[in-house]
C-alpha cells in the first residue's frame, strides 16, 4: 500500500526535527549538569589564585596559563603550515597521483586517535630531542595533530573560490601567488577560519596528548621549556585520582565557558569580516 | 592597416583532441574583428590563445605561430603575465572581484606596481568614463562591485580591463546575458573604444558582429572558414556555409 506523500512528508520532518532536538537536549543537558556542578566554585578567586595540596585545595591559575599557552603555540605553529599546504595543494599543484595520495594520508592523520600522537610527541620531542615535559613538546605535538583538520578545511574553502575569480585575476597580469594573497586567501578567509577554531577547540580539549608530552606539573610556568598542566588534564586528574569532585567540576566549567567564549569570538570575527567585504 | 596579430597555421587541443585546426589570420590594430561561429567552433579557445590563458588549463598545447607586433608570444622567453598585461581580456559572465568598484578597476594596475593615489584615482575615473559606466557609480565607488546590475557589472569588467592601458582587448561574448541596452551600451563604448585598442569582439550574436566590427571572421568546428570586411561577409559571403550561418540556416 503506498502510503500518502503528505504523509510521508509530516513523518519526515518529525524524523529529522526530533532528531535536531535530541541533538540540542543532549548539548544543554551536558552543559547545565556541568555548570550546576561547577559554577558555585567557580570565582575571580578561583581563576586566579594557586592550586594548593594537589588541587584539593585553592585556585588553577597554573592550568589556566597552561590552557592558553599549549593551543596557542599549536595554532601557531599548525595555521601557517596548514594554509601554506593546502594553498600548495589547491593553486601550485595539478590534480595527480602524489596529490591524491598526500590528500589521503591528511585524512588518514585526522582518524588517528590522539593519544598515539602523544606517544609519538614522548618518543619524538620529549625523548630524542631532549625537550623534556614541556609547553614546546605539548604545543609541537598539539600542532601535528590538528595539522591535518586545518589542511583538509583550508583546503575545502579554497577550492570554494569560483574559478572565475582565478581566471579574472591571470587575465589581469596576476601572478599565482598575486591570485591567492589577494583574491583566493580573502575570499577562503572564513572557511580557513573555522579549521582554525575547530583546532584551537581541539587542542583545548585535549588530554592524553598533553599528560605525554607537556606533562602535568601545577607550578607556574615561566618559559616554554616548563612542564604545565592544562585545564582538561587538571580536571582528569582531579576527577580520576578522586582529589576534589568540586574542584574537577569547578575546573570543567572554566573550560566550557572558555570553550564558548573562543567560539563566540570567532563567529563575531567571521561575520564582522563578511560584513566589512560586502 | 598594419597587423596586430599575426597568426600562421595555429592549431590547438586539448588532450589530444583537436579544437582548432590550422588556422591563419591577421587582426588588423585599430579596429573590431568580429568572430562568429555556433557552439564549439573554437572561438573562445581562439581568445584564449591571444592572451595565452588557455595554457592554464590542464593538457592543452598550441602549434603554430601568433606573432603581436611582429614578436611571437609563444616564445620560452616570453612571459605570460606581463602579455596578459598588455592583452586585456573580458569574459562572458560579468565577474567583478568581491571588492569594491575603485578596487576592481585599480585591480591590475596595482598588481603591476602603481600605488600612486592619484594616479589611481585618475585611472579609475578614465576607465569608467571610457566604459560608459562613471556617470552611474561615481557617487559610491567604495561600494561593492557585486551590489551592481548585470550590465552595470559587465561595463566594470570592461574598466577594468581599460585601468590597464592595454593594446588589445579581447571579449568572449560580452552581452550574452545582458538586457539590449546595456549591450547597447557596450557596443558604444567598444565603437568609441577601438580607436585607440585592437578588439578581438567572439559573439553569439551575428547581428552585433554585423553592428559594430569592421571585419569578421567566421568560425566552423575548429577551422576558419571565411574571413573578410564586415559588408561584403554579411552581403556577399564567398562560401555557402558563412551564408547558410548568417541567413540562420543552422547554428
Amino acid at each position: 500500500m503506498r502510503i500518502h506523500p503528505r504523509y510521508v512528508q509530516y513523518g519526515a520532518v518529525a524524523i529529522l526535527s526530533g532528531g535536531t532536538l535530541l541533538t540540542l537536549a543532549v548539548l544543554v543537558f551536558i552543559v547545565v549538569f556541568v555548570l550546576e556542578k561547577g559554577l558555585p566554585v567557580l570565582s575571580l578567586d578561583f581563576l586566579l589564585s594557586s592550586p594548593q595540596d594537589m588541587g584539593r585545595a585553592g585556585g588553577i591559575f597554573p592550568t589556566l596559563i597552561g590552557t592558553i599557552a599549549l593551543p596557542l603555540l599549536a595554532i601557531l605553529i599548525a595555521t601557517p603550515l596548514g594554509i601554506g599546504t593546502s594553498i600548495y595543494l589547491t593553486e601550485y599543484t595539478r590534480e595527480n597521483r602524489v596529490t591524491r595520495v598526500i590528500r589521503f594520508g591528511t585524512d588518514c592523520l585526522a582518524g588517528i586517535p590522539s593519544i598515539i600522537f602523544g606517544l609519538f610527541g614522548f618518543i619524538f620531542f620529549v625523548t630524542i630531542l631532549g625537550m623534556g615535559w614541556s609547553i614546546l613538546s605539548g604545543g609541537l605535538t598539539l600542532a601535528f595533530m590538528i595539522l591535518p583538520t586545518i589542511i583538509r578545511t583550508s583546503e575545502e574553502a579554497i577550492k570554494a573560490v569560483p574559478k572565475s575569480y582565478r581566471d579574472v585575476s591571470f587575465s589581469l597580469g596576476a601572478t599565482r601567488w598575486q591570485t591567492v594573497k589577494r583574491v583566493i586567501l580573502p575570499n577562503a578567509l572564513p572557511g580557513i577560519l573555522t579549521g582554525v577554531m575547530l583546532g584551537i577547540g581541539r587542542s583545548i580539549g585535549e588530554t592524553a596528548a598533553v599528560i605525554f608530552t607537556a606533562g602535568s606539573s601545577l607550578r607556574l610556568p615561566t618559559s616554554i621549556f616548563d612542564s604545565t598542566r592544562t585545564m582538561a588534564v587538571h580536571f582528569y586528574i582531579l576527577a580520576r585520582e578522586g582529589i576534589s569532585n568540586e574542584n574537577a567540576y569547578g575546573t570543567a566549567a572554566a573550560l566550557i565557558i572558555a570553550v564558548l567564549l573562543v567560539n563566540l569570538t570567532a563567529y563575531w570575527l567571521m561575520h564582522w569580516f563578511i560584513a566589512k567585504r560586502s | 592597416m598594419t597587423a596586430k596579430f599575426d597568426i600562421r597555421d595555429l592549431s590547438v587541443s586539448f588532450h589530444g583532441k583537436p579544437v582548432i585546426r590550422h588556422i591563419s589570420l591577421q587582426v588588423a590594430a585599430n579596429g573590431i574583428l568580429g568572430i562568429i561561429g555556433p557552439a564549439s567552433s573554437g572561438k573562445t579557445t581562439f581568445l584564449r590563445v591571444l592572451n595565452r590563458m588557455n595554457e592554464l588549463e590542464q593538457g592543452s598545447s598550441v602549434t603554430g605561430q601568433v606573432l603581436m607586433d611582429g614578436n611571437d608570444i609563444y616564445r620560452s622567453e616570453v612571459d605570460a603575465v606581463a602579455l596578459r598585461k598588455s592583452v586585456g581580456m573580458v569574459f562572458a559572465l560579468p565577474v567583478p572581484l568581491p571588492m569594491s568598484i575603485h578596487d576592481n578597476v585599480v585591480y591590475g594596475p596595482t598588481l603591476a606596481g602603481i600605488s600612486d593615489r592619484g594616479r589611481l584615482t585618475e585611472l579609475t575615473e578614465k576607465s569608467l568614463k571610457a566604459a560608459f559606466l562613471w556617470e552611474e557609480v561615481k557617487d559610491r565607488l567604495n561600494t561593492s562591485g557585486l551590489r551592481l546590475s548585470g550590465g552595470q557589472q559587465q561595463r566594470l569588467c570592461l574598466a577594468r580591463v581599460l585601468a590597464m592601458e592595454p593594446g588589445v582587448i579581447l571579449l568572449d561574448e560580452p552581452c550574452s546575458g545582458l538586457d539590449p541596452i546595456s549591450t547597447a551600451k557596450i557596443e558604444d563604448a567598444l565603437t568609441e573604444l577601438k580607436r585607440q585598442y585592437t578588439i578581438v569582439l567572439v559573439t553569439n550574436n551575428t547581428k552585433q558582429a554585423a553592428r559594430i566590427s569592421d571585419e569578421t571572421a567566421f568560425f566552423l568546428m575548429g577551422e576558419l572558414i571565411e574571413m573578410g570586411p564586415t559588408n561584403q561577409m554579411f552581403t556577399a559571403p564567398r562560401q555557402k556555409r558563412t551564408n547558410d550561418y548568417i541567413t540562420g540556416r543552422f547554428g
